[in-house]
């Protein structure tokens, strides 16, 4: 066990390096840099100020030597700073963390909470009207655009019934709200946004789940579960959902790279200063030390989420470790 | 079941047993017939700028409005819906030729090869798609082909996992180590008798793909980095209508509901494919 816990972290080197040269690549591949970055706040900077500011950043170096002082760099955790403000990187990153992880915890939690219950009432249940209702209820939810989910219930939250604000984290005056008014005011702001989040989420989990349930309860374990007489009860909810959840929590490791990427675009549809919002930004204007720095550690908990999944298949299932 | 009959038949038979499968095929024929005759469905020029009517709710003679511009919401909708599904099915093409490719190589040689098509697999799959997409849109300029090769690029390794898997328990069967024993070539062997063998999977994922591509060229036009106005494409659509959606909400709903509609379309048809081929389903 202890062998192939040590070859599979071993094997995570060379994909980390992988992923650090192919996304450095892509964006030095792009024209624009720092001094166009720059520029954007100065139009008129001159060739000579332009070509001081390329070497600042290095940027005048061929690739490889680019690529291995970022690399120096980043290993000790130093992530550089940002082009546009010349800001650190860490801290823009802290800056604009909290908002989208507490999107994404909310809408994870209300997934889990609405996901669980429906995949396994559809499992145990199959072919009835509710596991047909829902089968169709996750075909929608897998086909939904959700920048199109999200434009419709502004209109009707926002536009249309004026209930909910349609875009920002708080209001322009809550400066003057008190503690209780400003928590009530945000979590007005994060009801759209944490709804869509997980409405694309709902559909797969609750496949994921019901198909899980269905692959355990066909086991001969829960057949001799049954056949000692244990009340159906107690073979569900003890025998049977226990191992059905299991790889339930290594899907969530997998999940992230498509939270990133979804935060991207909600976040750019409601106008939240978040993660997404950031990594678009970095893209877009070339600030490379912002984009790796947001990327990178993304790719490497996306990383380990993979390898902690894997040592808990190899736990369960011996096969595993001889491969 | 009559034994005599092919496994394509006796798939299209399972396949024409399960509804939601024909409803997502008939969804599916009816989106490419409109796309195909768009000319002959499309009430107006999807072009043509009426500045007396601009952004007019549903009515009679435009039956889903006007947008900001006076042009037909419904017949930029249609014209919209080619693109969108060429993007589709080139996006696909490419992402499936590279993964068959890679895949068969990985499957078929293992060995280091194997090695280091799968930790590239690995290292795509741990990076956001939508940053590669984003990172070459910067590089290559949008537009309608460089948002068919982006996609295709950045979707290869699902259909190269499923190939490689295939090969990987195809080549040891007694048929293929035969070809090999009467001094067929690796590429004949791979090309002829693996391939084909190997190519169901394949027909699932590609089905899927359509309309995961369709999804994704939706949201880069929605973020104005793929299709450019004034082609429509339903993304592109949707992008206009974000701008306008306090004011007429018709330009957001029906394009959406036309992506919703074909997307679910494939979906339907890849997952009713998928349970026709599988044996187990088979009773």
């Amino acid at each position: 066990m202890l062998t192939y816990i040590i070859k599979r972290a071993l094997l995570m080197v060379p994909i980390l390096l992988g992923i650090t040269v192919l996304s450095f690549g892509v964006m030095r591949l792009a024209p624009g840099g720092p001094a166009e970055a720059q520029m954007d706040f100065s139009a008129k900077a001159s060739a000579e100020a332009r070509e001081r500011l390329r070497k600042l950043y290095g940027a005048d170096q061929p690739f490889y030597k680019q690529y291995a002082t970022w690399l120096n760099k980043f290993v000790t955790l130093d992530f550089g700073v940002a082009f546009a403000d010349g800001r650190k990187v860490k801290d823009k990153i802290l800056e604009r963390l909290p908002i989208t992880l507490t999107i994404n915890l909310l809408s994870l939690g209300l997934v889990l909470l609405i996901a669980i219950p429906i995949g396994i009432l559809s499992a145990t249940r199959q072919y009835s009207l509710l596991d047909r209702f829902t089968t169709m209820f996750v075909f929608i939810g897998f086909s939904t655009p959700s920048f199109w989910l999200a434009l419709l219930l502004i209109y009707l939250f926002g536009v249309q019934w004026g209930i909910l604000p349609i875009s920002g984290i708080q209001s322009l005056d809550s400066t003057e709200f008190s503690a209780w008014g400003k928590l009530t005011d945000k979590a007005h702001h994060l009801v759209l946004p944490v709804f869509v989040s997980a409405f694309g989420g709902l559909a797969g989990f609750s496949r994921y789940v019901r198909n899980n349930m269905l692959e355990v309860m066909r086991q001969d374990y829960i057949r001799t579960a049954r056949a000692k007489g244990l009340s159906e009860n107690v073979v569900i909810y003890q025998h049977a959902l226990r191992n059905a959840l299991m790889p339930v929590i290594t899907i969530l490791g997998l999940s992230l790279p498509g939270i990133i990427g979804g935060s991207a675009i909600m976040e750019q549809v409601f106008g939240i200063p978040g993660m997404g919002q950031l990594m678009f930004q970095s893209v877009m204007s070339r600030d490379y030390n912002l984009a790796m720095g947001i990327l990178v550690p993304a790719a490497f908990l996306t990383m380990l989420g993979n390898f902690l999944a894997d040592i808990g298949y190899a736990f369960t299932d011996p096969r595993v470790r001889l491969h | 079941m009559n034994n005599t009959e092919s496994f394509t038949a006796q798939t299209l038979h399972y396949l024409m047993k399960n509804r939601l499968a024909v409803i997502g095929g008939i969804l599916v024929l009816l989106v490419f017939i409109i796309s195909i005759f768009a000319p002959l469905f499309a009430p107006y020029n999807p072009s043509t700028i009426d500045i007396r009517n601009i952004l007019i709710g549903p009515n009679l003679s435009h039956p889903l409005g006007t947008d900001d511009l006076g042009r037909d919401v419904l017949s930029r909708m249609i014209w919209g819906g080619r693109i969108s599904l060429e993007v589709g099915f080139v996006a696909v093409g490419i992402a499936t030729i590279i993964g068959i490719f890679l895949g068969a190589i990985s499957g078929y040689y293992g060995g280091w090869i194997d090695s280091a098509i799968m930790r590239s697999v690995d290292i795509m799959l741990s990076i956001p798609t939508i940053f590669l997409v984003l990172a070459v849109i910067a590089i290559l300029e949008p537009s309608i082909i460089n948002i068919m090769i982006v996609i295709g690029l950045t979707s290869w390794m699902e259909p190269a996992r499923l190939i490689r898997a295939e090969f990987i328990s195809l080549k040891e069967r007694e048929f293929v180590i035969a070809a090999s024993a009467m001094g067929a070539s690796d590429g004949r062997i791979i090309l002829r008798h693996v391939l084909p063998n190997g190519l169901s999977p394949i027909l699932v994922s590609a089905t899927m793909g359509i309309g995961g591509a369709i999804l994704l060229e939706s949201a880069l036009s929605f973020l104005g980095l793929g299709v450019q106005p004034p082609t429509p494409s339903w993304g592109s659509l949707l992008s206009s209508g974000k701008d306008n959606i306090e004011i007429a909400w018709w330009l957001s709903a029906f394009p959406g509901l036309a992506i919703l509609i074909t997307v679910l379309g494939y979906n339907l048809l890849g997952e009713g494919i998928r349970d026709a081929l599988d044996p187990r389903q088979r009773e």
